[in-house]
């Protein structure tokens, strides 16, 4: 393997496009791993954190960009961005260990496409948007569409995200993240929820509802999502929620949680996070 | 041939020159190249610590960064934390307190709680423990290093929790 350090997009986008083996990377804190346990090696490791664009976060005309190698500890210990999106905020330092929190990047998280990856639900409820770079240009596509299956991505092999774009969020309106693990820190999500939602007073007039490691991608669940439009939160609507999400899993049975311990905890998840986001919009 | 690439970096305050691999992991420079073998491996995936080292004042995972990464960086490691044959109180709390047993994880947890007690240098309990969450001891039990850390904490700042 070669290392190559571009500061450029097209200097980034020219060596993927000459080379179908070249991979870009940025915390390495999945691709090293993986490596380590057998997977084929790139010929080029493209490192990103040298292309101005890719790292940092900034705000203006009341949308944040955050380029897509920065470190998810630079972004939580960023206060303004982490008022802005409390629950995107607790989603991305729930990613490892200190160590593992000064490499970890949402380009990184999104593009491995692990079903458990923890930012993801967070991003999709907050209707993030990336901006991927390739030999024809720029594009910009919502979260959801980036992540096709485990381990499958839309990107063409000349193609990376550069940046992240999110409109601040409405009057109102907050986010949540929870997730479940066996233990208390360094372990991979059985299950995680992400709600957003905005209030007028005590009823909720909008909301987003997404669970992660629940199927081979992201879900969303329009069911939970309408329940909530209109309510108040009540018990009846909570219940509504969580048999929604429960609905909406198709998970796996392995060592971290059977099927309907799946189902049976993203409903519970998905409850207590539109809580928690309806209780920080009303704030 | 295999690519030699040419890395100029500062470690533990000195200039240093090395060559490496491009492939080959920080963690097999600093104790390969540069004869720094506090940096310990135990796994080699990042979810143990033992490879503990500071880039740029920020904690990180030596096994989980290519050398070439190293260039213009400013690296710090266990070495690097005691003056001269005078240890630093972390040091000497860990050896007192009996916070090691076969000692491989000892650097990687003498370097996460530096950085910790240089952040925060009053720290709870529960904050040492999340702080070293990705440090794992398979000796110890975990308890007498977290004692280490809030004794150090005391001397260090002259403070309690
Ligand atoms: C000990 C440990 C604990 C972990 N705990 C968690 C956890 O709790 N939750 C969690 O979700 N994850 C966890 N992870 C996984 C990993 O840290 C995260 O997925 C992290 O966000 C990956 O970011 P990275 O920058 O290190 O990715 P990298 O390893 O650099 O890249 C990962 C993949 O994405 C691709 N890629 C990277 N950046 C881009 C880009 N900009 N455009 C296109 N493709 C790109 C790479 O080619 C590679 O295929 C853990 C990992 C370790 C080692
Ligand atoms: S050797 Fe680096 S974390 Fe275990
Ligand atoms: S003392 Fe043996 S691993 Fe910690």
């Amino acid at each position: 393997m070669k290392y190559a350090a571009p500061t450029t997009v097209d200097e980034a986008v020219g060596l993927l496009a000459s080379d179908a083996d070249a991979r870009v990377f940025a915390g390495a804190t999945d691709l090293i791993p993986q490596i380590r346990s057998g997977s084929p090696e790139p010929s080029v490791l493209v490192d990103l954190k040298k292309i101005d664009r890719l790292i940092g976060s900034s705000e203006s005309g009341g949308s944040w960009t955050v380029g897509a190698a920065t470190p998810t500890s630079t972004l939580t210990a960023d206060a303004a961005f982490s008022g802005a999106f409390p629950g995107l905020s607790e989603a991305s330092g729930l990613i490892g260990s200190d160590q593992i929190q000064n490499r970890s990047s949402w380009g990184g998280n999104l593009c491995n496409a692990s079903p458990a990856a923890d930012s993801v639900p967070a991003l999709v409820v907050n209707g993030v948007r990336a901006v991927i770079a390739g030999s024809n240009g720029e594009r910009t596509v919502a979260v959801e569409d980036v992540v096709t299956g485990p381990g499958q991505t839309s990107l063409a092999d000349d193609e990376f995200v550069v940046e992240f774009e999110v409109d601040a969020p409405a009057a109102n309106t907050s986010d949540a993240y929870l997730r479940l693990i066996p233990r208390t820190e360094m372990d991979i999500a059985v299950v995680g929820a992400a709600v957003r939602i905005t209030m007028d007073g005590d009823t909720c007039t909008s909301a987003t509802v997404a669970l992660g490691a629940v199927a081979p991608t992201v879900v969303r669940v329009p069911d939970a999502e309408a329940a909530l439009v209109g309510s108040t939160l009540d018990d009846a609507t909570l219940e509504a929620v969580a048999a929604a999400a429960s609905a909406a899993c198709n998970p796996i049975d392995d060592k971290r949680g059977t099927i309907d311990y799946r189902r049976q905890v993203a409903g519970v998840l998905a409850k207590r996070a539109a809580n928690i986001a309806a209780e920080r919009a009303r704030a | 041939m295999i690519n030699r690439t040419h890395v100029h970096c500062t470690v533990n305050g000195d200039e240093v020159d090395f060559l490496s691999s491009d492939d080959t992991s920080l963690l097999d420079a600093l104790r390969d190249e540069l004869g720094l073998t506090g940096v310990k491996e135990g796994c080699g995936t990042g979810d143990c610590g033992a490879c503990s080292i500071t880039v740029d004042g920020k904690l990180n995972c030596a096994c989980l960064m290519f050398a070439p990464e190293a260039e213009g960086t400013e690296i710090g490691t266990v070495e690097g934390i005691a003056e001269g044959d005078h240890l630093h109180p972390l040091q000497q709390t860990f050896l007192e307190g009996a916070a090691l047993q076969c000692g491989i994880c000892t650097p990687g947890f003498l370097v996460a709680a530096k950085v910790l007690l240089d952040e925060n240098p009053a720290p709870t309990e529960t904050e040492i423990r999340y702080a070293l969450a990705g440090n794992l001891c398979r000796c110890t039990g975990y308890d007498k290093i977290i004692h280490a850390v809030q004794e150090a904490a005391v001397q260090l700042n002259g403070v309690t929790k």
